[in-house]
């Protein structure tokens, strides 16, 4: 790592380099510690003691220590609202990450591939479409028209297509800058043995991209879990809700209930907390890089 | 070398046992590869973008729609709820993205400097990131509640009267772009702690042995070096703010009156009361206005090079 804030020192007569370690700021580090933990982790904390609360303990909406704990309690309440509609919002929201997840890795790696390997007229054009998908905002009212012209408005393919036509851009870029670090010699070899552009692509080229997919999967699952504009608009209606939905409307419904809002916004919370846990530099590269690029 | 001479002659023979059939046809990068996505994209985004412009110009309901020319824009930009949403999207938009510049820069400078704990500060920098808007939008708007919320509770300990952040009309869209900051700083700093990463050691040893002090660091190295990773942040955090809907309509949804409505909530109210037509239009001009924004802003700050 690089010493960006060393002590200011006087010119001294060049000290060996690879030596220099400057002592940690601990005053610095103490400061920056508990503002972080004012800041960043009393909300995450708040919404934890709020979901261990009872009604009325909840109600006041204190930073303080349950009185009463009914963590298992709040958890089956919030199960049990609405005829298990979270339930339900659950396996919907894991439908669409999976389904919309896995036609996206599929489809973008190949769009990447041949616009990373074969140079033609049409780069030009698809890299036009490809940051005009990641710029551009989508036309709502539109595509809920062509929705219902094909049949699926209110539908859950027609949710996951769009999050499909949503999502490919920011993926293509992320592959493409990475198979343009895979070496064009193995396709050639591969050829040569007497691969089609088939077996080419699925059997020498996709194996060797489990890094990109991998962090493609973080991201867009993560994107895709918490995306609450889509289902809103083109999956309206209690019965194909996700998670996102839910959320938001307890919050309409059980004001007076915060016990339970913040067990629902935990819930949520923590299919995502998870993945970090496991996969921090994963999402933390996906995420950047994508951004880098982008 | 021995590949490419393999690839010549590979080529060599094909080209010739193919002659005038179409080698095009066996390239190991065929273009169908294309066909899947191109279809999802065009027929569920391009088909769509394109439709908004001709509906746009015309009073459509569920069952019929009407041309009537620039009817909904006229109304659009006559009603001052409409327009004030254009202004706040606006004031949204650089509000936040400024904000997450200058505070990404400052947090990826002391997350790169010697201090403890620097891996544990990143993550909880970083988390709010990854945490649904909506979960965000609803526990601040608990947070931030004028009589009862733990912010106001807080600086109440310190003797200062806090104010209603979020019913307070002239300070709930401040408020939301904070939340908005709060929320998207991690993936700034993130950014920026990349940036700097990647700046050569060579310089900053450099600057050592000239005498330079860590503000002579800041200024003269990372900030023309990390440059790269600022032009990605602002154009990033712009096109999120611009296009911004779910944390403000989880907060506040508009209100209160209009006064925090942006225009992708404007859309939304448009489209629940039925009024597509000009749901449509309001889409139109936040296409024209993230183009006219965007696309000559990075085309100015991916022009200018740094030298040094």
């Amino acid at each position: 790592m690089t010493a960006t804030s060393a002590p200011a020192q006087v010119a001294t007569p060049a000290p060996p380099v690879t030596t220099r370690k400057p002592r940690p700021n601990y005053w610095l580090s103490l400061i920056a510690i508990v503002v972080s933990f004012v800041v960043f982790v009393v909300p995450f904390l708040f919404t934890l003691l709020t979901a261990m609360k009872n009604r009325q303990d909840a109600a006041e909406l204190t930073f303080t220590w349950p009185r009463q704990f009914q963590f298992v309690q709040n958890f089956l309440d919030v199960l049990q609202a609405r005829d298990y509609l979270l339930i339900i919002a659950y396996i919907n929201s894991t439908i669409l990450t999976v389904g919309s997840v896995a036609i996206l890795v599929v489809l973008s790696a190949m769009v990447a591939y041949v616009l990373q390997r074969r140079t033609s007229r049409w780069n030009g054009f698809v890299n036009f479409l490809v940051l005009a998908g990641l710029i551009m905002p989508p036309a709502v009212v539109p595509t809920i028209w062509v929705l219902q012209k094909l049949g699926l408005f209110r539908t859950m393919p027609g949710l996951i297509l769009v999050e499909v036509a949503f999502g490919l851009s920011f993926c293509v870029l992320l592959f493409r800058a990475f198979i343009s670090s895979i070496p064009r010699e193995l396709d050639e070899a591969a050829v040569i043995d007497g691969a089609g552009p088939v077996r080419l692509f699925f059997r020498v080229i996709f194996p060797l991209l489990r890094s990109v997919v991998i962090t493609v999967i973080l991201t867009q699952s993560v994107f895709v879990f918490n995306d609450f504009v889509n289902p809103l608009y083109f999956l309206p209606g209690d019965e194909n809700a996700t998670v996102q939905l839910t959320i938001y409307n307890f919050y309409s419904q059980f004001t007076t209930q915060y016990n339970l809002l913040f067990m629902d916004i935990l819930l949520i919370t923590i299919p995502p907390l998870i993945l970090y846990i496991f996969f921090n530099r994963q999402i933390v590269a996906g995420m950047t890089s994508g951004a880098v690029k982008g | 070398m021995a590949t490419t001479t393999i690839k010549q002659q590979r080529t060599g023979r094909r080209a010739a046992a193919t002659a005038g059939t179409g080698q095009r046809k066996h390239s190991p990068y065929p273009y169908w590869f294309y066909a899947p996505a191109a279809v999802i994209y065009a027929v569920l985004f391009l088909v769509p973008t394109l439709l908004a412009f001709y509906f746009s110009l015309t009073r459509w309901s569920i069952f019929s729609s009407k041309f009537i020319g620039f009817g909904n824009y006229v109304t659009f930009f006559k009603e001052p709820a409409l327009v004030s949403g254009l202004w706040h999207t606006l004031i949204y938009a650089v509000l936040t993205s400024g904000a997450k510049v200058v505070l990404g820069m400052l947090l990826a400078v002391l997350l790169t400097s010697q201090i403890v704990a620097r891996g544990w500060l990143r993550s909880v920098v970083f988390f709010p990131t990854l945490v649904s808007t909506i979960g965000v939008g609803l526990t601040f708007t608990v947070l931030m509640n004028p009589e009862k919320g733990l912010i106001n509770k807080a600086l109440e300990v310190i003797g200062i009267q806090g104010p209603g952040w979020l019913t307070n009309p002239s300070l709930a869209l401040f408020s939301v772009a904070l939340v908005d900051i709060w929320k998207g700083v991690g993936l700034a700093t993130l950014i920026y702690i990349a940036g700097i990463v990647s700046i050569p050691h060579e310089y900053f040893e450099a600057a050592k042995v000239d005498g330079a002090g860590a503000w002579d660091n800041f200024r003269r190295i990372i900030l023309p070096l990390a440059r790269p990773a600022t032009v990605t942040v602002i154009i990033l955090s712009l096109i999120g703010g611009l296009r911004s809907f779910d944390l403000i309509w989880a907060m506040t949804r508009g209100g209160p009156g209009f006064t925090s409505d942006v225009i992708a909530s404007v859309i939304y109210k448009q489209y629940q009361a039925g009024f597509y037509g000009l749901s449509t239009a309001g889409n139109v001009v936040l296409f024209l206005v993230v183009t006219a924004i965007i696309l000559p802003l990075s085309r100015f700050l991916n022009r200018k090079e740094v030298d040094l």
